[in-house]
């Protein structure tokens, strides 16, 4: 018997773009949240261990880095309190275009506040 | 075959207006219990990371001021240390699910997801009781070490 290739099978448009980069962001984030752990962990080696292996998130290959990493876990936030509503709200699957193109408004102003004084940070003196 | 034959060979009959019993073929209700986790996770965390972003990234320095003085000064108050211990278990039982769900999509050889699996949950277990062991066991002020890297409260 012919196997269907696995997870490719899916509609389009913004119900399946979102969920697809809901996914890459959480893979993303949670390998991130395996190393970021790690790092903390060098408080209790010492001082100097720690501030060592944080000044390399200084530098700015590292600090753009950290931007999109605030980028991936501010959409995911926002695409998952939209996912809630589509399986909680009476009206949310009615809604859920609607609530996409919310998500990304809501991501454009927050990464506004964020990137600039972020970016200060990193590259300003 | 009679009318009467036929329903025979439908057994057991129900009891009419008996209630609909589930078959108990079922593995139970984990897989509910994950998907509603998610959701409820989900929201916490938001709260949880968006505070922790704005304390460590936005306000004061930001990143600048991130060091050992930073990390140990947050950490000498309970506050901290539950909001940073919720964090840990919540993202990684959060986490390690989604990978779980997305191993479950994509590997199809029994042997392929067995292997994923192990590996998931070793990292799982593996940094859950590392983070955890940290917060509860840290020093803010550790002996023999210069005054200028420790936070301030250490000399008074």
């Amino acid at each position: 018997m012919p196997s269907a290739p696995a997870g490719t099978l899916y509609r389009g448009r913004e119900g399946m773009w979102s969920w697809v980069a809901h996914r890459v962001t959480g893979v993303a984030i949670f390998f991130f949240l395996l190393v970021h752990v790690l790092d903390t962990s060098l408080v209790r080696v010492s001082p100097e261990a720690y501030n060592a292996v944080i000044g390399t998130y200084k530098n700015p290959i590292m600090g753009l880095g950290e931007a999109g990493l605030v980028a991936a876990v501010v959409f995911h936030a926002f695409n998952g309190i939209r996912l809630v509503l589509v399986d909680f709200w009476s009206r949310g699957t009615k809604y859920h275009r609607v609530m996409l193109w919310v998500v990304m408004g809501l991501f454009v102003v927050t990464m506004a506040g964020f990137l600039p004084r972020h970016l200060m940070n990193v590259f300003g003196g | 075959m009679s009318t009467q034959a036929r329903a025979e060979a439908r057994s057991p009959i129900e009891e009419p207006g008996a209630s609909y019993q589930r078959k108990r073929t079922t593995r139970g209700n984990f897989e509910l219990y994950s998907w509603v986790f998610m959701r409820a996770s989900g929201v916490v965390l938001v709260l949880l990371i968006f505070g922790h972003l704005f304390v460590n990234l936005v306000a004061g320095e930001g990143i600048k001021a991130v060091d050992f003085g930073f990390v140990a000064g947050k950490w000498a108050s309970p506050f901290w240390q539950i909001w940073d211990l919720l964090m840990l278990w919540l993202a990684m039982i959060h986490g390690t699910n989604g990978v779980r769900t997305i191993i479950n999509d994509y590997a199809e050889r029994d042997g392929t997801r067995l292997v994923l699996k192990l590996a998931l949950y070793t990292a799982f277990v593996v940094v859950v009781v590392l983070g955890t062991l940290v917060i509860f066991t840290f020093d803010p002020c550790p002996p023999n070490s210069p005054a200028n890297l420790l936070p301030s409260f250490c000399t008074a």
